[in-house]
Formats: structure tokens, C-alpha cells, sequence
């Protein structure tokens, strides 16, 4: 990773969230080498630090780490569900990726949301309204992108619910009355719903029965192939990993321990935490 | 030993105090300049109940001088006993002439409707207000919806008129029909029927918006565009009268009341009380009327 | 039509008011005075006052003579006449510390430094049908009290000290926390200013102070019943008479009278932090005019609640404040009474669409309400 690149779509530079009271050296006496993440003096947690990467177009980064290694936290600073405590974040769809999105007043991150990213979480409470129907839910994305034609807003929702493999004659009703992979795939309808470059995907099947899982990791991998978009796919499953991946992070107690290849990583860990998670690989 | 001099009172004119009308004649300018932003004020107490008119009064007694002629009316009608018990209140406390006679008001307080006769720039008419968030419905917190309207972010209002269509084949908003103001904010122009909206834009005379029990002012400035929401193939429509007639005048275009004279049968009649009243003189005068789309809108 | 239909409208009104005062009047009994009102309803005096957020007795026994008795109307009146009043001075804080306390109880300990004072209260009394009062005259009365006079020694009477609150035993130890370090301390007047929310304590115990004791009441029981808990203790209950002082011209300060108030102080746990694991205890305060216990212990109750995050109605600031506002609920409520014939004919008009394209859907034209409705009204 070099800073002369350029070409890049996203570029992170320690990017860091913690919560409670920091100090100044709240950061050096957490992570890996001391298998917390709470600072000892004010228990601050440091839920992720010094996080360095870049993301090329039409690519897909893996994140994967257990729980509390500061995966979804990553994403959530993104996609400014939450505020970083420090970092640089340049996104090169924006403009030319001069601004540092993280200082962004609220519009303008609104406006990044709608336009230029989508986000899928795992819990779809979190990313759809259950009091709008499914397509409602797809016409919040469209409106706040200045769609405005009723009829084109129909069209492009029911073409986006096929393409998810939803039946489109469901779009009127609320997401509560589907399946927990209905609900993903209506997710991932409205993530995509203005094209953005880049999507966020936080455990996307986690919730869901195995075969269910393979149909929307499935459906992802095509959507990556069809489309072209740039993908953060945070996961503590490295099969899901595997599947969908070019790169790969490997988080642990907020800091990257490991990157690289997700082949290499999987077929030669050289980080002590990796070569576990690789062995526990079923 | 108390006698009845101990509760005398007398009152300063326009009942409410200098300190206050000087108050709510900043936040109404504040509210001029920033057409369709609700401006909090202190909203005092007044002997009318909360909900029966206050923000209307605060309004009108801070913009009322002696020279004024005010006017009154709830749902279009100056008889109307809630209209004649607020009339006789700001006689009483301004000595002020009062009219029936829409075009000879200098100020005119309504609940609920916009007169149908045009007013001129030399004329102030105040909007009784409810609730003067028209976000509510779809967001029942203060401080998400003051947030909301900061950052114009009005994408839950925009799901819920496109989840009515889809619903009902319509966008189902009865009176106090959303509308964007100056094309920034997104305001309710109080529950006055779909009828009076068009009216409200571009208009020659200040629309002041009082809502007293919630405690916000806002205002439509002359000359202002008001835009009710709707999408580039589900546009607003105002009711339609369509081969209605007025049973007391035999005139037509404008909005009717719906009168049931027994079990089966129905009359209408001119809601608009002085307007009926010239309609029947032979002397009409002009409105500005708004035709429909062609297209009613049909559920796809 | 105009003059004629508003001389109706100014006709009705004026026969309704008579209408009402021939009600309050009509069984020609002595009219009550307003000295006896004050004099033998304090409590309901006290109640309205609160609510009217103004402090006068005599007032508020004339608006309740003149309400027959209406505590909504009589709340409502006191309100609107304190909007007319000159407002001249803000008083000092209210020292509650030197009251000359009536009434004093503490729940969080069985013994108290000053005594637990029982004082006036029917806490303990059984609740049973005095028919006596039916016959009352000044004659028993004067009876009563030559009675209960002459069973004081008052050359047995100490002189009655101010009394030292419960919580400052509890501070002293070091036991009592603030619920919430962080919170906004700025001094609002809500007469002056419309709340924004989140609102600072100073807005949200002025609101409570004249709030309609019932909501409160309403709202304190769900969460004592587990709708967002709040599980407090009486620190301390106490009542009586407080000296309010303001600053003159020169600034000095000038005691002006006393009033009396209702004082609770209740105790519940702060959330533990991480940091530190301790149960500290923190205070829910109340004060009102007069003697309502009542209210004093549910805004005790309801200050801690809102302060404690959660999902509950009772933790929620705007839920609580909006919704125990007696004048405003009172005006709206009501208001349903006024006439609304033109927004529902809006919402008809819209109705009749509706089912028209129904109709059409089915291809069910020629019958029922289609028909009449397309003949009538709208397309």
C-alpha cells in the first residue's frame, strides 16, 4: 500500500473510534499484543485504531475477525452510522477524493449515503422501515436521489426486486411478512437502487439457515460480477470470506494483524491469530 | 376582606403586554424571512382555551392597531360561535371596527380556510395552526423533527405520500395538504382544504401561520412560491364540485359545504360566508381558480 | 346573511353564558363566600395554584366559585391572569432549608434528626363517611377548637427550629450522586421561551411544577408499575412555609413573604458505570405550591425517570412534559367540540374517489354508493 498510488476508490488512513474517556496513550495500550481492547487506566474501548487500507474499483475486501474486533465498527464509520474519533477517509467518486468525507457536515454524508454508497446489514430492522412496504422502502433510496416519477420509481424497484429474486408481486407489502432471506434480498435491492460504487455488506447472512445463505451469497457474488461494484464484506465466517473476496483484513482486538490476497491468507497465514481462524476453517 | 375592586383589571391594549407583542413581532419577522421555518415563541396564556385559537390572537393583537379592520372566521363562516366569541374579545380589548366584508379587512383570522375572494397587499390574514409540524405523522419526536427540516432531509414524507398512492390510488391528504415553501422548507398550511392551497402561492398578501398551543410561528411572505408535494405523475388535485350547485345562490367554483336536509337528500351551499353574500348581491369577485391535471390519478 | 347568522352566533353565545350562570345560581342558596372557599377547600386552593402556576389564594377561591368548581376551567383561569400580570422581579432560590416545616417524613429512616412530624394529613385517617358535617355550625366549630386549644401547654412548646434535610446525611457519606454530571444546568423561564428537546432540567422541573397533578400521577404509577422502573424511596416529604426574597433596585436582597410548598425529595439508584461499579443513590425532586404530596412525589418520581434513558412514556421527556401540560391538554382535548366540517368534507371528498375506483376496478358501476357519489360530487 502506497500513498503514491493512485487510482484507488476509498483510502483509509488510521481510522480510529473509541468510546468512553481516551487518553493520549489509550491507543498504545490496547490491541492484539495485549488481547484487549479496553484501555486500563480510564476503561475506554478502542474499538478499532491505526486502520490503514485501500480500495480499488470493482473490488471486494474481506474483513474478517470475531466478535469485538472491530469489523462492524469499521463499516459503521463508512458509512457514518457512527463518528470517528480520528482518521482520513478519501473517496475518490466524490471528488476526486480531496475532502476527508469524515468531516462532512450532515447533509453532505446524507447525500453520500444516497448517492455513492449502500450499505446491508445484518439485522434487517436496521437497514429497511417495516412501516413502509418493500417497495417503499426501495423509493426512499430513488426519492432522495431527486426521482420523482412515481411510474419510473415502480419500474425501477420491481427490476430490482427481480434481479434480487424477490416476487415482484410482494412490493407492496411490508418487509415484517417475509422470510428472513426475502428481507436480505430486499436490502441489497435498496443498497444498489442508485448504483452506488460502493456497498457495505455487515454480516449479511449470518442470521440466516445455511441453504438460505448460499442463495444470497450467491446472489451477491452475481450482482459483484454484473455491476462492477466495489464491496467491503464484513464477516467472522471465512467461507463467506472465501466466496466472495479479492483481498482480505483480518481484525483483531481492532487492528489489522493480517492483509492480503484472501487466497494467500487462506492457504498461507503467516499471522499466529489467522493460521487459527484458517485451521478452524470447516 | 376582599371586595370585588381588589380583581379589577385593566387590560393594555390588545390584552397582551408590550414586552411580549414586541416578542412575537420579531419571531414573526424572523419568520418572514425565512419563509415556511416554524420560529418557536413564548406563547402566553390567554382567557381562550389552548387549541380554540391563542396562536391566532397572539398574532393578531401584536399586528393590530386602531386603525385596523378585523375580520373573523371558523371554517369559512363569520357566524360561526367559536369566530363571534374571538371577535368580541378583540373588540372588546382593541376597540377596533370589525367586518364581515372580506375585501374591507385589514387583518383577517381564520381557522381553517382561505377566503375565496383574491387579497390585496394591503391585507394580513392569520391561519389558526393546530399542529404545525407537518412532519408529525410521520415522526412523533421534536428534536428528529427539527433535525430533520435542518438538514432537508424529507425523505420519510416523500414514502409516505408514495406509499398512499400505491395504497389507495391517491395521495390521500385531505385538508392541510404538505407543501414546500420557497423551495426549502416543507411546511403544513393548516387543515385548510386542498381548494385554498394554489391560493396560497404567489400571492399579493403575508399569510402568517400561529400556532399557539405548540408554540411555533411561520409565515408564507407575498410573493412566495408554495408548491404542494407531488410526483411528476401523481399531482396534486384540488375537490372537485363537479355539477354542484349552490342551492342559496345558483352560483358554482367554490368550495361547497354539504348540507343533508333529511335522510336522502342533500343541498350545498358557498362555505365562504361573504363570498356568498356577494355571489347573491350580483357582485361577485375574482378568484384565482385552479383547473385539475387531466389525468385523475388511478392506482397502476 | 352575515349580520343576521353572526347576531345568531353572538345570541347563542350570550344565552349560553347566561344559560350557565342561571345553573350556578339556580337553587338559591346562600352564595359562598370567597373566605369561606379559601378557607375550607386549601387543598383544592393548593392544587390550583400549582396548576395555575400563580400563588394566590384568594384568586383562586374566586375562579373556583366562579367555575363552579371546575378544576380545569379554574387552572386555565389562574393561568390566563398571571399572562397579565407585570412581571417585576425573579426571586432568589428558595431556601427550603430555613422552612418552617408543618409536616415532615422521611421513609429511608425509621428515625430522623428533628423527628418524623406527622403534621395535617389524613394518610392515617380511615376513610369513612363523616355525617356530622351535615350539621356543622359555627357553634361546633367554635366548639371544637376551644377544645383542641385547650389541650396545648403552650408554656410546654419549644421554640420549632428550622430542620436539616434527610439527603444532607446521605451526601455527608458520600453517598448521594448526581444522576447525570453531564446535563444541561442552563436557567430557562418557560413563560418566556418555547421548549426545545431535548430541554434543560431547569424547563423540565418548571413544567412539572405546573403540571396537572392527575397526569403526573398516571405517568408515576407506570413506571413505579414497571413501564420503565423507577423504584424510589421518600428521602424526605416536608411542608410548610418558605420566606421568598428578590433583589430591589440596589441589589440588595429583600425578603417580600412566605409561601407555602410541598417539598419531596426521592432517592432511587443511578445506573452503575463500568468505571465504577457502585450503587451510588440519586435524587428525583419535586416542589409545588401548597400541600399536594401527591404531585410532589410524582415529579420526584418523573424527574428521575426522564433522566434515565429507556424506551418507556415515562422516560421520555416529551412524552411526560407535552402530555401532563393541563392547560394545553385541557384546550385540545376540547377542542374536538369546535367544528370541523370542512376538513372532513376534505377527507369525504377523497373517500368517495376512493371507493369510485374501486367500483370501477370491479367493473361494479350502477349500484350503491358509486353511482350517487359520481352524480354528486367529485370524479
Amino acid at each position: 500500500m502506497n500513498d503514491t498510488d493512485t487510482g484507488w476508490l476509498l483510502r483509509v488512513r488510521n481510522l480510529t473510534k473509541i468510546y468512553g474517556d481516551p487518553i493520549s496513550n489509550s491507543v498504545q495500550y490496547t490491541g492484539p499484543k495485549f488481547g484487549s481492547n479496553i484501555c486500563p487506566e480510564t476503561d475506554a474501548i478502542v474499538a478499532c485504531a491505526e486502520i490503514n487500507f485501500d480500495l480499488y474499483p470493482g473490488e471486494v475486501l474481506g474483513v474478517v475477525g470475531e466478535s469485538g474486533s472491530g469489523k462492524s465498527t469499521l463499516v459503521q464509520l463508512l458509512y457514518f452510522d457512527q463518528m470517528a474519533t480520528a482518521g482520513e477517509v478519501q473517496f475518490s467518486a466524490l471528488d476526486g477524493g480531496q475532502t476527508n468525507i469524515l468531516t462532512l457536515s450532515n447533509q453532505r454524508k446524507r447525500h453520500m449515503r444516497n448517492h455513492l454508497m449502500g450499505m446491508v446489514y445484518q439485522n434487517p430492522r436496521d437497514g429497511l422501515n417495516f412501516g413502509f412496504s418493500a417497495g417503499g422502502n426501495i423509493a426512499e433510496k430513488l426519492l432522495m436521489a431527486g426521482n420523482f416519477h412515481v411510474g419510473r420509481i415502480r419500474e425501477r424497484a420491481s427490476y430490482l426486486l427481480e434481479k434480487t429474486e424477490v416476487p415482484v408481486k410482494r412490493m407492496d407489502n411490508t418487509p415484517a411478512t417475509f422470510s428472513g432471506g426475502m428481507q436480505q434480498r430486499v436490502q441489497i435491492s435498496k443498497a444498489i437502487a442508485n448504483n452506488p460504487p460502493l456497498l457495505f455488506l455487515d454480516e449479511v447472512t449470518s442470521g440466516l439457515d445455511v441453504s438460505v445463505q448460499a442463495k444470497v451469497l450467491d446472489l451477491i457474488r452475481h450482482l459483484q460480477r454484473e455491476l462492477g461494484i466495489s464491496m467491503i464484506v464484513v464477516s467472522h465466517d471465512l467461507a463467506v470470506i472465501r466466496m466472495l473476496t479479492d483481498r482480505t483484513m483480518v481484525l483483531k482486538n481492532g487492528r489489522i494483524v493480517e492483509a492480503g490476497l484472501t487466497d494467500q491468507i487462506l492457504q498461507d497465514p503467516q499471522d499466529a491469530y489467522t493460521q487459527l481462524l484458517v485451521s478452524s476453517l470447516l | 376582606m376582599i371586595t370585588a375592586k381588589k380583581f379589577q383589571h385593566t387590560y393594555n391594549y390588545g390584552f397582551i403586554d408590550e414586552t411580549t407583542k414586541k416578542e412575537i413581532r420579531r419571531k414573526l419577522l424572523k419568520a418572514v424571512a425565512i419563509p415556511g421555518y416554524q420560529v418557536p415563541y413564548s406563547s402566553p396564556e390567554m382567557p381562550i382555551a389552548r387549541g380554540w385559537g391563542t396562536g391566532g390572537l397572539h398574532a393578531s393583537l401584536s399586528l393590530i392597531g386602531p386603525d385596523d379592520v378585523f375580520k373573523i372566521i371558523d371554517q369559512g363562516s363569520d357566524a360561526s360561535v367559536n369566530a363571534c366569541n374571538l371577535r368580541d374579545f378583540v373588540k372588546r380589548m382593541t376597540g377596533c371596527k370589525t367586518t364581515f366584508d372580506t375585501g374591507e379587512a385589514t387583518l383577517i383570522q381564520t381557522r381553517h380556510r382561505k377566503p375565496e375572494e383574491i387579497l390585496t397587499e394591503r391585507q394580513i390574514i392569520v391561519f389558526q395552526v393546530p399542529q404545525p409540524e407537518p412532519l408529525r405523522s410521520v415522526e412523533r419526536y421534536e428534536f428528529k423533527t427539527r433535525q430533520m427540516h435542518a438538514e432537508a432531509d424529507y425523505a420519510k414524507m416523500w414514502v409516505s405520500l408514495y406509499e398512499s398512492y400505491v395504497k389507495f390510488g391517491a395521495i390521500m391528504q385531505g385538508a392541510g395538504y404538505p407543501v414546500r415553501v420557497n423551495g426549502r422548507y416543507i411546511m403544513t398550511p393548516s387543515p385548510i382544504p386542498r381548494w385554498d392551497v394554489p391560493n396560497l402561492s404567489m400571492a399579493p398578501c403575508l399569510h402568517v401561520f400561529s400556532a399557539g398551543r405548540e408554540k411555533r410561528l411561520h409565515c408564507v411572505p407575498p410573493w412566495t412560491k408554495v408548491e404542494p408535494l407531488e410526483f411528476e405523475d401523481v399531482k396534486f388535485c384540488v375537490e372537485e364540485f363537479r355539477d354542484i350547485v349552490c342551492a342559496a345562490s345558483g352560483g358554482d367554483r367554490a368550495f361547497m359545504d354539504e348540507i343533508y336536509e333529511s335522510e336522502t337528500s342533500r343541498k350545498y351551499v358557498m362555505n365562504d360566508s361573504s363570498f356568498l353574500d356577494k355571489v347573491r348581491a350580483g357582485t361577485r369577485p375574482p378568484q384565482r381558480l385552479f383547473t385539475n391535471p387531466p389525468s385523475a390519478p388511478t392506482a397502476s | 346573511m352575515g349580520y343576521v347568522a353572526t347576531k345568531g352566533g353572538e345570541d347563542a353565545i350570550a344565552n349560553a353564558n347566561q344559560l350557565v350562570e342561571f345553573y350556578r345560581v339556580k337553587e338559591r342558596t346562600q352564595p359562598i363566600e370567597i373566605a369561606q372557599i379559601q378557607a375550607q377547600f386549601r387543598l383544592l386552593i393548593d392544587k390550583i395554584m400549582g396548576e395555575g402556576s400563580l400563588y394566590a389564594p384568594e384568586h383562586a377561591a374566586l375562579v373556583l366559585k366562579q367555575n363552579e368548581g371546575d378544576v380545569f376551567e379554574s387552572a386555565f383561569m389562574l393561568r390566563a391572569y398571571r399572562a397579565t400580570l407585570q412581571r417585576r422581579y425573579y426571586s432568589e432560590t428558595l431556601a427550603t432549608r430555613e422552612m418552617f416545616v408543618r409536616r415532615r417524613i422521611s421513609s429511608a429512616f425509621r428515625e430522623i434528626p428533628g423527628g418524623q412530624i406527622l403534621g395535617p394529613t389524613r394518610d392515617y385517617s380511615q376513610r369513612l363517611l363523616d355525617g356530622e358535617l351535615a350539621e356543622e355550625t359555627l357553634g361546633t366549630v367554635e366548639a371544637f377548637i376551644a377544645a383542641f386549644e385547650g389541650e396545648l401547654d403552650v408554656s410546654s412548646l419549644r421554640t420549632v427550629p428550622t430542620i436539616s434535610k434527610v439527603i444532607d446525611l446521605l451526601t455527608s457519606e458520600g453517598l448521594l450522586r448526581e444522576a447525570n454530571p453531564d446535563e444541561n444546568r442552563r436557567l430557562v423561564d418557560v413563560t418566556r421561551e418555547a421548549i426545545k428537546f431535548p430541554a434543560p432540567r431547569s424547563a423540565a422541573l418548571q413544567m412539572l411544577a405546573r403540571a396537572e397533578t392527575g397526569g403526573l400521577m398516571a405517568l408515576a404509577y407506570s413506571a413505579q408499575r414497571g413501564f420503565g422502573s423507577v423504584h424510589a424511596t421518600v428521602g424526605e416529604l416536608r411542608m410548610g412555609e418558605v420566606p421568598v426574597r428578590v433583589r430591589d433596585a440596589r441589589g440588595r436582597v429583600r425578603a417580600i413573604g412566605r409561601v407555602r410548598v410541598t417539598e419531596a425529595e426521592m432517592i432511587s439508584k443511578i445506573k452503575v458505570q463500568k468505571k465504577d461499579p457502585v450503587p451510588y443513590l440519586s435524587l428525583g425532586y419535586g416542589l409545588c405550591f401548597g400541600q399536594n404530596e401527591t404531585k410532589a412525589i410524582c415529579m420526584g418520581i418523573l424527574d428521575r425517570a426522564m433522566r434515565s434513558g429507556g424506551d418507556a412514556p415515562c422516560q421520555s421527556q416529551e412524552f411526560v412534559l407535552y402530555h401532563t401540560e393541563g392547560i394545553e391538554s385541557y384546550g385540545f382535548t376540547n377542542h374536538l367540540k369546535l367544528p370541523h366540517y370542512v376538513t372532513f368534507q376534505s377527507s369525504l371528498s377523497n373517500l368517495r374517489q376512493a371507493v369510485e375506483r374501486k367500483e370501477k376496478k370491479r367493473g361494479n358501476l350502477g349500484f350503491g354508493m358509486a353511482a350517487t357519489a359520481k352524480k354528486e360530487t367529485s370524479a
